[in-house]
């Protein structure tokens, strides 16, 4: 009866969890679409979530398609199949890792840091000092932050993080593994699809706009002092990082199962 | 003829949060060009009085009125229209970090969008010589001033529209007994230059002296006295009397937890 009882609260807490954060989704995509627009704000948030967020993309896809290129290696060459390395390499990198981990590292630095900044904006008063100088926050704040993540994503980071990881492998296959470089670039090319290009970008916009949801949920309701501040931060990267992984099957499947 | 209607009227406003009634049945008129002090200790309602009439919290029930225009339930649109006659200074001046100081004077010029940046900056650059700021401050980051640097700034800020209300929640706060008077000061003379009616929440009994022509003290979350500045030292009231001397002993009982 207990283990009912606890059961049915963390389910009961895990909707009302659930409503909230679609609420406050619903709110943002109603300020989203009506004015005022603040495209100063709207640009600022794209320098800060694109521009800045590239070295870490670039260098962490560029050190992953390196280490899948070896790995791929040492086991196609147990079967003598170690010419379908440059495939694996580009669809593994574009289909899959490319979009997971740079929604990873864009979830641990750009949701911790909107979480962080909206949490202090709440506890010392910015967020009731916009509101009383006739500033709706969700326009302000939380829109601006949102939609320049949905951008950036797939227009920035994500074709960045694809190529660069597609490099990396190509790197290490023709200096280090005696590939050829045109028959591996040949081979790339050849057994890249549309398809895993969209799957690719579709992944990156749904990553997008859940880590930009996270963070700014979790930092506009922050609550308390600095410790209010931390754990909405906490909160913001885990839940971001459930929701990427959650979704990526969610989206995999829809595209690719057969 | 007179203006009888007051600038703002709250008659049995209640709220609390889960169990605990922090405004219990609060009633208060704020005539037009009128400084009202609200005074009372820590956790009394004062700051939830404040924003419940600004709208950042929601009454449990209650009315409260401004220029006769109810604004409990009123719709986001009307209460915008309504939010541009106030400023406010708030306690830790809730200045935004992310902008120089200029433009967190000017942010309530632009956002009401009437005037280009340049106008709202010159508009900025004026109201900081009013506080007694240079125009190089203009272009500092809130962080790079002192703390009662930012208690000016916030001061041009809310003053930046010419507000027809502005309230000034603990505006000395933190500051040094001579920077907590040079505020008052200023308080008293931009109330006046604007020709606002203002609201000010403190427990400091040099600003109540300096910048009231009336006071309200609230206690356990009701008006219990109201009363124009020259009699708040013979009020006949003994909370009031108390609470202006200091004392621990006397009709208010502290909330303290003893280990």
């Amino acid at each position: 009866m207990n283990f009912l009882a606890v059961f049915g609260r963390i389910i009961i807490s895990f909707l009302r969890a659930a409503g909230r954060v679609g609420v406050f989704a619903t709110k943002t995509i109603t300020h989203m679409l009506t004015p005022p627009y603040y495209p100063r704000e709207l640009i600022r948030q794209m320098i800060n979530i694109g521009y800045y967020s590239l070295p870490v993309v670039g260098l962490t896809t560029l050190f992953t398609g390196a280490a899948l290129a070896v790995n791929i290696y040492e086991g196609s060459s147990r079967f003598n199949a170690e010419s379908t390395l440059p495939t694996i390499v580009v669809i593994g990198m574009v289909r899959e890792l490319g979009p997971t981990l740079c929604g990873l590292i864009v979830a641990g630095r750009v949701s911790a840091s909107m979480a962080a900044e909206l949490g202090t904006m709440r506890v010392t008063e910015q967020i009731d000092a916009l509101q009383t100088l006739s500033t709706e926050p969700f326009k302000f704040l939380i829109a601006p932050r949102i939609l320049a993540t949905v951008i950036m994503m797939p227009l920035m980071l994500v074709v960045v993080a694809d190529t660069i990881g597609v490099m990396g492998g190509y790197l290490l296959a023709t200096t280090k593994l005696g590939f050829n470089s045109a028959n591996y670039m040949r081979s790339t090319i050849d057994f890249l699809e549309t398809i895993d290009v969209i799957a690719s970008l579709t992944k990156a916009t749904v990553f997008g706009f859940f880590i930009s949801l996270m963070g700014c949920y979790h930092g506009f309701n922050a609550r308390g002092g600095a410790q209010g501040v931390g754990i909405a931060t906490t909160n913001a990267v885990v839940s971001a990082c459930i929701m990427i992984l959650v979704s990526n099957y969610v989206v995999t499947e829809m595209f690719f199962s057969s | 003829m007179i203006n009888k209607t007051p600038k703002i009227e709250l008659n049995g406003l209640r709220k609390k949060f889960n169990e605990k009634v922090v405004l219990e049945s609060v009633g208060l008129k704020v005539m037009p060009g009128e400084s009202m002090v609200i005074i009372g200790g820590s956790g009394s309602g004062k700051s939830v009085m404040l924003k419940c009439i600004l709208g950042l919290i929601h009454p449990d029930s209650g009315s409260i009125k401004i220029d006769g225009t109810e604004m409990v339930n009123i719709s986001n649109k009307d209460r915008k229209s309504i939010l541009n006659k106030f400023g406010m200074l708030f306690q830790g001046a809730a200045l935004f970090d992310s902008l120089p100081v200029w433009e967190n004077v000017a942010f309530g010029l632009l956002a009401q969008r009437t005037y280009e940046r340049d106008e709202a900056k010159e508009i900025a650059i004026e109201k900081l010589r009013r506080v007694g700021l240079s125009p190089d401050v203009g272009i500092l980051n809130p962080s790079e001033l002192s703390g009662g640097m930012q208690k000016r700034v916030g001061l041009a800020r809310a003053i930046a529209t010419n507000p027809d209300i502005i309230f000034f929640d603990e505006p000395t706060t933190g500051l040094d007994p001579i920077m907590s008077d040079v505020i008052n000061e200023l308080i008293v003379e931009c109330v006046k230059d604007v020709g606002a009616t203002a609201v000010t929440i403190t427990h400091d009994m040099s600003s109540v002296r300096k910048i009231a022509d009336t006071v309200a003290m609230i206690y356990q979350g009701n008006i219990i006295w109201t009363g124009p500045r020259d009699l708040i030292d013979n009020s006949g009231n003994d909370f009031i009397d108390q609470f202006v001397n200091g004392k621990a002993s006397g009709p208010i009982k502290m909330e303290i937890l003893k280990g």
